[in-house]
């Protein structure tokens, strides 16, 4: 069953005095129930801004996101709609994430009160995520950057999510914790039932806990499939270099292999194939019409 | 030997962060650093510039050829510091001057480190740029440090970093705050200058797969004190020390 539908999504940024951003455009994604999907690539490809997009905190330009049957509509000042509650979404940035001043108890006491449940209590939230009981009465500026995680995700799935977000959550995190929260984030999703959208520009670690990868480019998704399959056999040459530019722990002394030049301004992004310019097998066709089609945006992969 | 380290030990606050450190760095080789937060990588990178935060004690010897670092007058150290022995941060975002023009920032050391006038210095600034591969060095130069990207940025930080022809360059997770595909530039001609250069490398990364790729020698930290070093290939696949064995282990890559 599909959680969450994006089709087509647009979403601009409109700065006066500068010209508009077309951070996402024309986007399409879905996010089954108990499904895991990853979504990577580089920094300013826009897979942030798709992420706030579905939360609501950025408005649509076109294009439709669908969750549970309703449209998201961006949030305002009024209370959210109760059917839109069902997203829940984990930041980058736990030290920014969470309020320094109140106690984690009292924020993840938050989560519990947006889903209407009474019976479980924080503490028990903390439990789920491995930490201990008493943690409770702590504050934010007690804990390392791991167990702030942790607690943004204890509240985060406090208020029963059918669909978790999590926008860069491991970035911000110390090597040894990364594997460790991403894991923990997945158990807890896939055990509740829930469809988890996770972002990262960490392949390594979306190979691991990712059922699908989506890749993205400069505002629109290039490449679509099982982990496996993309892994194994990645089909678009965005992805190949993508993959090629991981350094292997294996004590080999190989140098990764380099994408040169540098992801174009969103502002004003390439004719064609948006790739074109900094493909190694870029053709002809690439320079002058768009490979608008899936799983792989690519014209060596034209469906037939 | 460039650079030997030996029974470094830092405290700072009374509290003990370094507790007897010993790296030999050699000159054309990458020596990589690796262990997680808090293990004292940063710090020993920064007691060898002595840029050691303010009322940390400092013991043990930093040799760099005859001359001890820990003991050196503040004026004789300033004329390592920079010439000598330079340093890559990793933020590029943040140790870059904003407000300054990349060939000011590129140019200032030089003109006092090698004595260069304007002119020279200039001269010189433009080649640097174009050997970190910077397009168009000549333009290049003028312009400021949001004008470029994360990755850009980073090359004109090592830049700045070689200008004064160093022996020694630390860095300091230079890759942390990048993408992988601008990593992987950034490793290559840091592995390049190396080469070419003759300079003793002291790169810091918790990533070990950065080690792997760059690293001839490779020391592996926990709690201030070095507790397995050895030659890349010994240490990432057959480590004798159970804390690098449980970090190699809690890397994702094999599926669980």
């Amino acid at each position: 069953m599909t959680l969450l539908s994006v089709d087509d999504l647009v979403v601009e940024h409109r700065t006066p005095g500068r010209p508009l951003v077309r951070a996402v455009a024309g986007a399409s994604l879905t996010v089954a129930a108990g499904e895991v999907v990853g979504l990577v690539g580089e920094s300013g490809c826009g897979k942030s801004t798709l992420a706030r997009a579905v939360c609501g905190l950025n408005p649509a330009t076109t294009g439709t996101i669908t969750f549970e049957g309703h449209p998201v509509t961006p949030l305002g000042l009024r209370r959210r709609n109760r059917a839109l509650a069902g997203i829940q979404m984990v930041f980058q940035d736990p030290y920014a994430s969470l309020n320094p001043r109140r106690r984690v108890g009292a924020q993840i006491a938050d989560g519990l009160r947006a889903a209407g449940d009474t019976t479980t209590t924080s503490a028990d939230m903390l439990e789920r995520v491995g930490l201990p009981r008493d943690f409770a009465d702590r504050h934010p500026h007690e804990f390392s950057g791991g167990q702030r995680q942790r607690i943004a995700i204890a509240r985060a799935l406090a208020a029963r999510p059918s669909l978790l977000i999590g926008d860069e959550p491991i970035s911000a995190l110390d090597a040894s914790a990364q594997a460790q929260v991403a894991r923990l984030m997945r158990d807890l999703a896939v055990s509740s039932g829930a469809g988890l959208l996770f972002i990262s520009h960490d392949l390594s670690v979306v190979r691991l806990i990712a059922d699908r990868i989506a890749v993205m480019y400069l505002g629109k998704i290039v490449e679509i499939g099982r982990t496996a399959e993309v892994w194994e056999d990645p089909r678009h040459p965005y992805t190949r270099a993508l993959l090629g530019a991981i350094p292997a722990p294996d004590g080999a002394g190989v140098l990764p292999a380099e994408l040169p030049g540098d992801v174009p301004d969103p502002a004003d992004p390439p004719p064609g194939c948006r790739f074109h310019p900094r493909c190694p097998v870029a053709m002809d066709v690439c320079r002058e019409r768009e490979p608008a089609f899936t799983p792989v945006a690519c014209w060596l992969h034209e469906p037939a | 030997m460039t650079l030997a380290i030996s029974d470094l030990k830092v405290s700072v606050g009374g509290r003990e962060i370094l507790r007897g450190v010993d790296l030999d760095l050699r000159a054309g080789r990458v020596h990589g650093l690796a262990g997680e937060s808090g293990s004292g990588k940063t710090m020993t990178g920064l007691a060898v510039l002595g840029l050691l935060p303010h009322g940390a004690r400092a013991s043990g010897r930093i040799l760099l050829g005859e001359r001890d670092l820990l003991t050196l007058p503040a004026k004789d150290l300033n004329a390592v510091r920079g010439g000598e022995v330079a340093m890559v941060f990793q933020d590029p975002a943040t140790s870059l001057h904003p407000m300054l023009s990349v060939g000011r920032q590129l140019t200032e050391h030089m003109r006092h480190h090698l004595g260069l006038d304007k002119k020279q210095a200039r001269a010189r600034a433009v080649d640097l740029l174009g050997q970190v591969r910077i397009p168009g060095p000549e333009a290049a130069i003028d312009r400021y440090p949001h004008q470029f990207s994360g990755g850009m940025r980073q090359r004109i930080a090592i830049a700045i970093a070689l200008a004064c022809s160093p022996k020694v360059l630390i860095a300091d997770e230079p890759t942390t705050a990048l993408d992988v595909t601008v990593q992987a530039g950034i490793l290559r001609l840091l592995r390049g200058l190396c080469d070419d250069l003759g300079l003793a490398v002291l790169l810091v990364t918790h990533d070990l797969g950065v080690m792997s790729a760059v690293a001839d020698e490779v020391s592996v930290m926990k709690d201030g004190l070095v507790v397995e070093t050895g030659p890349r290939g010994t240490v990432l696949r057959d480590p004798s020390h159970p804390y690098t064995r449980a970090l190699l282990d809690s890397l994702p890559g094999e599926t669980p």
